[in-house]
């Protein structure tokens, strides 16, 4: 008595799973993580392709600010393909080192919610009693805040207790810490619930029967079947992530000036957006736009492909 | 006496109170559900002893206990002379603990979705620290699947085959004794008598003992040798197999064997039993069974009947002389 | 014979995946007549409950009818669709699910669901409805039915919730029930009272019942005639008697003798090897020819006729009744 007779190679085997077919079948998701990957992609390689490094103080010409896109500038005769902003700054170079910093922030506090979260919520969901109780309600009061408001609330407290000249350098790890912080409830929550369903299966039992510690029990037999949710929670997170930054930089409490991130060019192009400047808001808000309704629909056709009952 | 397993007086409450603030705000009382109440019963080396009962009757929860997934709050359970709970020989508690295996009723919950058939298998013994090399491809050809069959994940896998899987974890460990807790009662009738063909071998071939519960009593028929009836958390008697299903003395089991629909009962217009399981949190007084005992009397409903001997059978029923 | 209440007329049901298209429902024809119990047994995925979902329109897509016909008191129902069904499901046919406790509306009483049914199909008032569901509950055995008109599907125990269903589907009287393994989740004794009152109810009323399920027991006690499934096709069709007792298709014979109510006193059950072969991988010629141990090369190359044995019908080329052998060697 045999079963299916699989030669194929692991590579094979995953093209052929039911979540690459659907993946293969769903337009929307193929696009999305084009655009997805091409923003990161040139995120990464932003070093070689930017024209100019807008970081570096020595490399800006104030007489350049205000150039539009693709015109020579009055004064300096050079050109922009998405203009410049009020201090001179390549705005298309800007924008792609500054979703490094957005991507950067985004995808580390998102690590640092997951971490926290799945354990905070194995260990609530497996042993229960008054460290559930406390957990949860820990949880709980952090959800009557806004996130944005807790974050900045640490960002405060961060920028309280460091000494001033090491702020411009703490700020990217405050940002990821204030995010991740304010981020890890939803995980929780939901890997909770999950272990509670597993927690009574059989096989938990049949662990416990034959000694298993409840640490190797959580982390080897429950663990790995409660990922699935949080898989579809950590790239809706990721997109919620990237805004929060954005958000924190253009409320001024996020990256420093010195690195603008996509936030801050907003913030700029905020202010002379009436006046004429329109390039300096809407690329940069055009683009965080586009990364993060990628990574939602991404994120909303893993739901519905992991998702039992639809398949 | 040759006793693998011997419980005594077993009992187990569960609270199943609502939280202090619902119960204040409601004026309710605690609530205790008595799931097994005083069971007593012996179980010898090689033989297949079977638990017996609907829903509420305790048959799973005392199988948990004896394996010890659960703890009691009464009462002695003794596996090879070794108490779990008051041993504090930590080399007999583990020989203890390989000694003793469990198969569950669903096959779909019992093997982890995410490992590899070999790992499930071996985990018994890895977890003890011995080696494990080519135990899961010998167990899985023992148990009528292949060697490569180690390799897969259980979601390739049948319900039946799925079963024998469990069946290939629980000897892992060399057990002396295994608690069958409906193993076939999720399986289809083809299916069935395969697993309980697989089981009837294994134990011939290993020398081993079950414990076997179940609700469906033609298995338990062609399985047990010895078999204990449990109402209400109660064990109400309890007899070798061949002398309960010809002389049933507790009305209760009475009652079950003429319920249960056979495949020889054609047309068959019986009287259905009256009435239901009562609630566990609230039990009628005296005896469970009165309110639906045809022959129940007022001693019935006032004292508890207490297990008695009458021969081979004990019976615990003021009606049975 | 008066003419039957159900009649399926070469019933296939199809569903495409991304691996082909399976049949649960290959070729499947039956008749039930008033007050009679037919009883349709099979194992997992042998298609017992698709044939019963698709006679009540409840295929859930990708599944569809792809052809055949049903006829309900004659008339054909099987291209129905929308409203029409709606109004055929509930007053003419009524389903008895497993699970009791998931086929009650947790937030309606028990009361308010069945007077609902009843005023939607039945041209009543609101006061003779309530009359009619106050009945309805006393017919089933439950007990003080006016108090417990206004009780929660959550306040009754399980088997009385199964006779709430029951009530239920019954109350716009219906000419057909069919009820997909309706004691399955219930304790042996409550199994017990369930058939009696099925038996009861369906015999009194003239319904004619399909019912649905694995427990030979059941079918035995309950059905007076049954249809065995194997891998979505009609294995074999007879009076419940002569199929148990002495089955025409081999894998009746093997399911029958594979009980352990059948090996009274042996060590081992007799058991049919190998397991039934899923949809998407149908072996050819009969589906059961590998496991048969009368099979012969004309059986792996054409699957068996439908064969008028004395029993009734069984898809063997060679049916095993006494009788049927001879027909087939003259």
């Amino acid at each position: 008595m045999t079963t299916q007779n699989n030669t194929q190679s692991r590579l094979a085997r995953a093209w052929d799973s039911d979540l690459a077919y659907s993946f293969r079948k769903t337009p929307m998701a193929i696009i999305s993580a084009i655009v997805v990957i091409l923003l990161i992609l040139s995120a990464l390689l932003a070093p070689w392709i930017a024209p100019l490094n807008p970081f570096d103080p020595s490399t800006l010409n104030l007489m350049n600010g205000f150039t539009p896109p693709s015109t020579p500038n009055a004064f300096t005769g050079e050109t922009f393909l998405m203009g410049t902003d009020d201090q001179g700054r390549d705005v298309f170079s800007t924008i792609l080192f500054g979703m490094r910093i957005s991507l950067f922030v985004g995808f580390s506090a998102v690590f640092l919610a997951i971490i926290l979260g799945v354990t905070l919520g194995l260990l609530a969901g497996y042993l229960g009693g008054w460290i559930e109780t406390i957990i949860m309600r820990v949880a709980d009061i952090q959800l009557t805040f806004p996130s944005i408001m807790v974050a900045m609330l640490i960002f405060g407290i961060a920028k309280g207790i460091t000494p001033p000249e090491y702020r411009d350098q703490m700020a990217i790890w405050v940002l990821i810490l204030a995010i991740g912080l304010s981020d890890w409830v939803q995980f929780a929550r939901v890997v909770r619930g999950a272990t509670l369903v597993e927690k009574n299966k059989e096989y938990v039992q049949a662990a416990r029967l034959i000694g298993r510690s409840p640490v190797t029990i959580m982390l080897r037999h429950i663990l790995p079947n409660v990922l699935n949710p949080v898989l579809v929670i950590a790239t809706i997170s990721l997109a919620l992530a990237i805004i929060a930054e954005a958000t924190l930089s253009f409320l001024g409490v996020g990256a420093p000036p010195t690195k603008p991130s996509l936030g801050t060019l907003i913030r700029i192009g905020q202010e002379y957006m009436f006046s004429g400047e329109w390039w300096i808001l809407l690329f940069p808000a055009v683009t965080l736009l586009a990364l993060a309704l990628a990574i939602n629909l991404l994120g909303d056709w893993l739901r519905d492909a992991l998702n039992p009952r639809l398949r | 006496m040759n006793s693998i397993v011997k419980v005594e007086n077993l009992d187990r409450v569960f609270d199943v109170s609502k939280p202090w603030l619902n119960r204040v705000i409601e004026r309710q009382p605690k609530a205790f559900l008595k799931a097994v109440t005083d069971v007593s019963f012996e179980i010898e080396r090689n033989s297949v002893y079977a638990l017996v009962g609907e829903s509420g009757s305790g048959k799973s929860t005392i199988g948990k206990i004896v394996v010890g997934l659960l703890g009691k709050t009464g009462g002695r359970v003794e596996i090879n002379g070794v108490d779990l709970e008051t041993e504090t020989d930590r080399a007999k508690v583990d020989a203890v603990r390989a000694d003793i295996q469990m198969i569950f009723q669903d096959p779909y919950a019992s093997l982890n979705p995410r490992w590899r058939v070999r790992d499930i298998i071996e985990e018994p013994v890895a977890a003890l620290g011995r080696k494990t090399d080519g135990l899961a491809e010998r167990l899985l050809e023992q148990v009528g699947l292949s060697a490569a069959d180690a390799s897969k994940y259980p979601h390739e896998f049948s319900g039946g085959q799925r079963q024998r899987i469990c069946i290939a974890r629980a000897l892992a460990s060399e057990p002396k004794m295994i608690v069958c807790d409906e193993p076939t009662s999720a399986l289809d009738v083809s299916v069935q008598s395969q697993v309980l063909n697989l089981m009837s071998d294994l134990r011939e071939e290993f020398g081993l003992t079950y414990l076997f519960i179940s609700h469906d009593l033609t298995v338990v028929h062609h399985m047990a040798d010895k078999i204990g009836v449990l109402y209400l958390g109660r064990l109400v008697e309890e007899a070798p197999r061949d002398v309960l299903f010809a002389t049933p003395k507790h009305p209760y089991t009475q009652m079950l064997f003429d319920a249960a629909p056979r495949m020889d009962g054609f047309g068959r217009e019986v009287e259905p039993p009256k009435g239901e399981i009562p609630d566990a949190i609230n039990p009628p007084s005296g005896c469970a069974f009165h309110p639906r005992c045809p022959l129940a009397t007022d001693l019935c409903k006032q004292k508890q009947p207490q297990m008695r001997q009458h021969g081979d059978t004990r019976v615990a029923c003021h009606m049975v002389e | 014979m008066e003419n039957p209440i159900l009649s399926v007329r070469n019933l296939v049901v199809e569903i495409p995946t991304r691996h082909g298209i399976l049949r649960p429902v290959d070729n499947v024809s039956y008749d039930i007549h008033a007050g009679e119990i037919l009883g349709v047994v099979g194992e997992s995925g042998a298609g017992k409950s698709m044939t019963g979902n698709a006679v009540i329109g409840l295929l859930t897509r990708p599944a569809n009818i792809k052809s055949g016909e049903i006829f309900l008191s004659g008339q054909p129902i099987h291209s129905l669709q929308g409203d029409a069904l709606r109004q055929l499901r509930g007053k003419r046919m009524g389903m008895i699910f497993q699970d009791p406790l998931t086929s009650l509306n947790p937030l309606l009483t028990v009361g308010e669901q069945l007077t609902e049914t009843i005023m939607e199909h039945l041209d009543v008032s609101y006061a003779q409805a309530l009359d009619r569901a106050v009945a309805a509950l006393d017919e089933v055995g439950i007990p003080a039915a006016r108090a417990r008109i206004n009780s929660y599907p959550h306040e009754f125990s399980g088997g009385m919730r199964q006779r709430v269903v029951i009530a239920l589907a019954l109350c716009a009287e219906p000419e057909l029930v069919i009820a997909d393994e309706p004691t399955t989740a219930l304790d042996v004794s409550v199994q017990a009272q369930i058939i009696a009152l099925l038996k009861r109810l369906c015999r009194e009323r003239g319904v004619a019942v399909m019912l649905v399920t694995h427990d030979m027991g059941v079918i035995a006690e309950a059905a007076d005639r049954v249809a065995v499934m194997y891998a979505g096709s009609l294995a074999e069709l007879g009076p419940v008697r002569d199929v148990i007792l002495d089955a025409d298709h081999p894998y009746t014979a093997g399911l029958m003798a594979s009980t352990p109510l059948a090996s009274q006193g042996q060590k081992r059950l007799r058991q049919i090897p190998g397991s039934m072969p899923r949809l998407g991988q149908l072996p050819p010629g009969c589906a059961f020819s590998p496991r048969c141990e009368f099979a012969q090369d004309k059986c792996k190359q054409d699957p068996g006729p439908t064969r008028e044995t004395c029993n009734g019908r069984a898809a063997c080329w060679f049916p095993l009744s006494s009788n049927a052998k001879q027909e087939a060697t003259q």
